[in-house]
């Protein structure tokens, strides 16, 4: 996270030195313009580091190892899923059954090791495919079938919800071997497993976004279906492994999740789509495709956990915390559309 | 006037010829046992009144609609294109009116679009050479003519004069054999219409064949070699822009005045 967090700040540190540069040109224009591809993103950094200050300031507890090091747990599920989320908002899809999909794998996975005697890994890895699997049926509605993503998944959110309670009979899945427990409240050294799972995930989809085929078309894709059509890229197949790689990281989340509380819980999750999609959103996902970057989604998903930390500690009413995140939702989208329609018309004019 | 010199040489061997096509909608008869021919090397226009039959005709040719009748060879083969792709992959480019770019993916990256650059191949997760398509991408837009400030921009805030460019340069690489340019400056404003046509200039000067359609008869006598005129999905003839008055041209797409049309003919 910190390098992401660098790159923007480091630009604005130059703006300020060499102020003589404007005259010049050439360069600056171009940075200028770089620059506003990443403004919504600095916007969402900046939101981040003011609460981040003010919640140090206004809480002594809130600066402590112990603190931090349970938002960033709190959190890894959240960005994880986020990051998943994002790629499939870039491709103009939305996807409601993350936290039905998560909750499904936790349950299943947790049910493999009590009642299968399966090994914690291999519970867990199948865990992630049964992600996975909810995920390829979702991709396949949406790339084959051609339902229109929010309909596939609200299904799918249903879908995995109900087999979550059929499977367990609404009851939570207790007598999970301890080795499992180092997934979600392990430690290496000072950092918590979760956080090490985060970073995977956090590197490998960066990877993925930005420098494989998969990323280049799933934004081509989200950008103009059409020309991505006419241009040979096949664009349905791509679709459904988008959702595919959805679904293992709501499965990776979902495991991770029933590590934290050493039990598989099947009401995990309700309501994780919507945070996921406000993270993906406040950092810079525009819901029309086209637009999204993993270091948004981490910003986002961090962002909202530090709302609900910190009004936890500066005991705000519980409830209070949705209401400031769908505040937050509606400013970040607003600058948003703000932005776009100055580049537009910037385009005009010139 | 060197240019038509060297088009003789190739005129051997056309690099479209359309025999006899016909098309029919419902009961609209869109085209007509219509011939068409360009050379190697050759830009030609396709002018008509709107419902001519123009569109229908590109479209035969570069895989979108299928003729009931007729048929047509393109570098030196007869073809029967099921599909914008498979007239692609036997090198006929088309940059349609709505250009068919990614606005959120940068001028390098467009350009490439379904035909990237790999470092090494995995599938969908096969990595970018970056790098490479850049260098390439440079290149590209130099031989065109096409003037992009920053490569690493995005489509979104440019001028619709860059973005034709962009298309334009788009179908000239890769090899193509035939470039279909649809109304290519039907949105411009002047000046981008006269970069546009710059650009067109340029694909002659490097030996592209280029047919395409225009409303623009100023255009048309600028830009091209020889002017084909439907007329309600027939056609009517063909004319060398360079021995052929505006005049002629008007009467044959409008049928209006034949007579002074065959007193040049």
């Amino acid at each position: 996270m910190s390098s992401s967090a660098g790159r923007p700040d480091g630009r604005t540190g130059d703006f300020g030195k060499q102020p003589g540069a404007a005259a010049v040109g050439g360069p600056w224009g171009l940075v200028r313009r770089r620059l506003a591809d990443v403004i919504s993103q600095v916007a969402a950094l900046g939101a981040l580091l003011v609460i981040f200050v003010l919640l140090s300031l206004l809480s002594p507890n809130f600066l402590t190892y112990n603190n931090l090091s349970e938002v960033v747990v709190e959190a890894a599920v959240t960005a994880i899923i986020a990051i998943g989320m994002t790629l499939v908002i870039v491709t103009a899809g939305i996807d409601l059954s993350v936290g039905g999909i998560a909750a499904l794998a936790g349950v299943l996975g947790a049910m493999l090791m009590v009642d299968a005697h399966l090994s914690w890994p291999l519970a867990t890895v199948v865990g992630v495919l049964i992600g996975g699997a909810a995920g390829l049926v979702n991709g396949g509605l949406v790339g084959w079938v051609k339902l229109a993503p929010f309909i596939a998944t609200l299904g799918m959110m249903g879908v995995a919800r109900g087999l979550t309670f059929v499977s367990t009979g609404a009851v939570a899945v207790y007598g999970l071997p301890v080795g499992f427990n180092v997934l979600g409240q392990g430690y290496a050294g000072p950092i918590p497993i979760p956080a090490i799972c985060l970073i995977g995930v956090i590197v490998i989809f960066g990877f993925i976004f930005t420098r494989t085929k998969l990323g280049r078309y799933s934004y081509a894709i989200g950008s103009n279906h059409e020309a991505a059509r006419l241009m040979g890229i096949p664009a349905s197949r791509y679709l459904v492994l988008v959702y595919v790689l959805q679904g293992l990281l709501a499965g990776f989340g979902g495991m991770i999740a029933a590590s934290r509380v050493s039990s598989g819980q099947p009401n995990f999750g309700v309501g994780l789509e919507l945070d996921a999609i406000a993270a993906a959103v406040i950092g810079g996902a525009s819901l029309f495709g086209g637009q999204g970057t993993v270091s948004g989604a981490i910003i986002g998903a961090f962002l909202i956990q530090f709302i609900r930390n910190g009004s936890v500690l500066l005991n705000v009413n519980i409830y209070w915390q949705d209401v400031i995140i769908g505040l937050v939702v509606w400013i970040a989208v607003s600058w948003d559309q703000f932005r776009r329609q100055r580049i537009t018309e910037r385009a005009h004019v010139t | 006037m060197e240019q038509m010199n060297s088009q003789d040489a190739s005129v051997t061997e056309p690099m479209l010829k359309v025999e006899g096509i016909s098309k029919r909608f419902g009961g609209v008869q869109a085209l007509q046992d219509v011939d068409l021919q360009v050379d190697t090397g050759e830009h030609v226009a396709l002018v008509g009144d709107n419902g001519a039959g123009k569109s229908t005709l590109v479209k035969i040719l570069t895989g979108a609609e299928h003729a009931d009748d007729g048929s047509f060879w393109f570098a030196g083969e007869e073809r029967h294109f099921r599909s914008p792709l498979e007239a692609r992959r036997h090198g006929i480019e088309t940059v349609y009116q709505t250009l068919a770019l990614a606005d959120h993916l940068d001028v390098v990256a467009n350009l490439f679009l379904g035909r990237e650059r790999y470092l090494l191949r995995l599938g969908p997760f096969s990595v970018l050479n970056r790098a490479a398509m850049k260098t390439e991408a440079r290149a590209l837009l130099e031989r065109t003519g096409v003037q992009i400030p920053d490569l690493g921009a995005m489509i979104m805030g440019m001028s619709g004069g860059q973005r034709q460019g962009v298309a334009i340069a788009r179908a000239a690489g890769w090899g193509s054999k035939m470039i279909v340019l649809d109304e290519p400056t039907a949105a411009l404003g002047v000046q981008e219409t006269a970069k546009v046509e710059e650009i067109i200039h340029t694909l002659k000067d490097q030996g592209v064949t280029v047919l395409m359609v225009s409303h623009n008869l100023r255009q048309v006598f600028d830009l091209v070699d020889t002017i084909w005129v439907l007329r309600h999905g027939r056609m009517v003839g063909a004319r060398k822009a360079a021995e052929v008055r505006p005049q002629e041209i008007v009467s044959m797409i409008t049928g209006a005045d034949d007579a002074s049309g065959l007193e040049f003919a």
